[in-house]
């Protein structure tokens, strides 16, 4: 396999976007990451997408933006893997430079989420979920990640105010991130007094239905030498993606992530690093419950400590494991098919210096990880500066 | 859910029929034509007691299209008697006396209705044992 650089990023910043549709969105990131590259063209377009036939009526996104964004006649496709759609399309191209097949790739992660009502948008997103089985009992996709939550409260016997300190970590770490949805600061207090939505999850403990897009150029080693913007290059060292049952009911281990678990080790193994090498961790806290699952299911914590490295303060940027450096999910937004293309973008402003106040000091190697539904798809990215 | 799918599905709602496994004897639920716990095929049908107990639980308060006239309401994961654990919403009990561990018990309830030209769905939802009830009483 060939080396993989990241050689240009581009991306909107995440919210209510009422006068841009999909499509515009979309075209707001990838020009700015292809000027950020430097390059005209591109080999294939890759689209992050979940939820553009149900909420905007539209599919065939690939050859849409690439018309759009002026790259009529290359090919292109929308890749899905419900909210890990983004990892997904960012997977699918790395796999084609990777293979020798594309010197120049572009990413994007798009979603719109806006143009619909909540409960419209509600039942949408539970399609990342067993649609016969969850979903048409009446179940939303929060109320699923709230089973886990309470599950995991009543096993180790902890208090929900735990869980405050990721979304307190979150929303300081949005404030130094131009593009973040919530850049306001929040206490520990207003998230105890926060409107509940599925006990035990309140709204502090969820990420916002939002719009945005994100894009990255991938180019392979001999292309990243002759062209370069001078920044420090930024190596995909790991690129690993495990699945699990659809449904929870399912799972032997409801409060493990097993894709989680698998994805991380083959990537820890292809990009020859150990979990104490991480210098950051983008990882996927559409709810403060996955958080946690996500620490100890990728080694950072033991099971059931995964909120205790929150409130001892590992995982703010001066912390052992920092986490949602630039607001996460929680508080940077979460445009589903969108979050893993962000989350990579994000690891690279860190690695190349580039984080402004949330930078992480002599940031050489980060984690990402994406999740679709409630961990039945996990992607996780190791990228290296080097 | 359309007419279709409802009626295909009518079997495990109307009656919790999932599957047995030939070869490990796993209980399996919802059917699934292999095996998830040794990946050969199981299609021969079984019937659930539709008795277990409460694994975990929730209210949904923000109902997705279609329940809006029901909510709140509490929903659980439930582990059955068998072994499968099945997603479903609790009825016959008010959300803040549901508790992890309480034995409930599968009765057939509408689950809703779609507008003056659709079907009504019906389907499974658990309430506390009424057996156990009593003999507490």
């Amino acid at each position: 396999m060939r080396p993989v650089y990241i050689a240009g990023i581009g991306q909107t910043p995440v919210g209510e976007q009422w006068e841009r549709s999909l499509r515009h969105i979309a075209h707001d990131a990838i020009i700015p990451a292809m000027r950020d590259a430097q390059i005209e063209r591109a080999d294939a377009l890759y689209v992050g997408n979940m939820l553009s036939g149900e909420l905007v009526g539209q599919e065939h996104l690939g050859a849409l933006v690439a018309d759009f964004v002026g790259l009529r006649g290359i090919e292109a496709y929308k890749v899905e893997a419900a909210c890990g759609s983004g990892a997904a399309a960012l997977r699918t191209g790395y796999m084609a430079v990777a293979g020798g097949l594309h010197d120049v790739v572009i990413v994007a992660g798009v979603e719109k989420m806006t143009d619909t009502v909540g409960r419209e948008t509600t039942a949408a997103l539970a399609m990342a979920a067993d649609q016969e089985y969850e979903a048409a009992e009446g179940v939303s996709f929060v109320a699923l990640n709230a089973l886990l939550m309470r599950r995991y409260m009543y096993e180790y016997d902890i208090p929900h105010g735990a869980f405050g300190y990721f979304a307190v970590n979150a929303h300081h770490n949005a404030a130094g991130n131009p593009n973040a949805m919530f850049p306001n600061s929040i206490t520990l207090e207003s998230y105890r007094k926060a409107t509940m939505i599925a006990d035990p999850i309140n709204l502090l403990d969820s990420s916002p239905i939002c719009d945005g897009a994100a894009a990255l150029v991938l180019v392979s080693e001999d292309y990243a030498r002759s062209v370069g913007n001078g920044r420090r290059p930024v190596r995909i060292a790991g690129s690993a993606v495990a699945t699990d049952s659809l449904a929870i009911h399912d799972r032997r281990d409801p409060l493990w992530l097993d894709a989680a678990f698998i994805s991380s080790r083959k990537a820890y193994q292809q990009a020859g690093v150990s979990i104490d090498d991480i210098d950051l961790f983008e990882l996927h806290d559409a709810f403060t419950i996955m958080a946690a699952l996500s620490l100890e299911a990728n080694g950072f914590a033991e099971r059931g400590r995964g909120v205790r490295l929150a409130e001892e303060g590992e995982i703010t940027i001066e912390g052992r494991v920092p986490i949602a450096t630039m607001g996460g999910l929680k508080a940077r937004g979460h445009p589903v098919g969108a979050t893993g293309v962000y989350q990579v973008l994000e690891a690279t402003l860190q690695l190349q210096g580039l984080a402004g106040p949330n930078q992480v000091e002599n940031a050489s190697i980060a984690m990402t990880q994406n999740i679709g539904g409630s961990g039945a798809t996990i992607l996780t990215h190791i990228l290296v500066g080097e | 859910m359309s007419v279709a799918r409802t009626w295909r599905t009518r079997k495990q709602r109307y009656a919790l029929v999932g599957e047995r496994c030939d070869y490990c004897q796993n209980a399996i639920f919802p059917p699934r034509d292999v095996c998830p716990h040794c990946a050969e095929p199981a299609q021969k049908e079984f019937a659930l007691s539709g008795r277990g107990t409460v694994y975990s639980y929730t209210t949904v308060f923000d109902p997705p299209t279609g329940f809006d006239a029901f909510a709140p309401y509490p929903v659980a994961l439930v582990k059955l008697d068998e072994g499968p654990m099945v997603t479903a919403q609790l009825t016959d009990i008010m959300p803040d006396q549901v508790k992890i561990g309480m034995p409930v018990e599968m009765v057939t309830r509408k689950l809703n209705e779609q507008g003056d030209e659709g079907i009504i769905v019906y389907s499974y939802k658990f309430r506390p044992q009424l057996q156990r009830q009593a003999l507490a009483a």
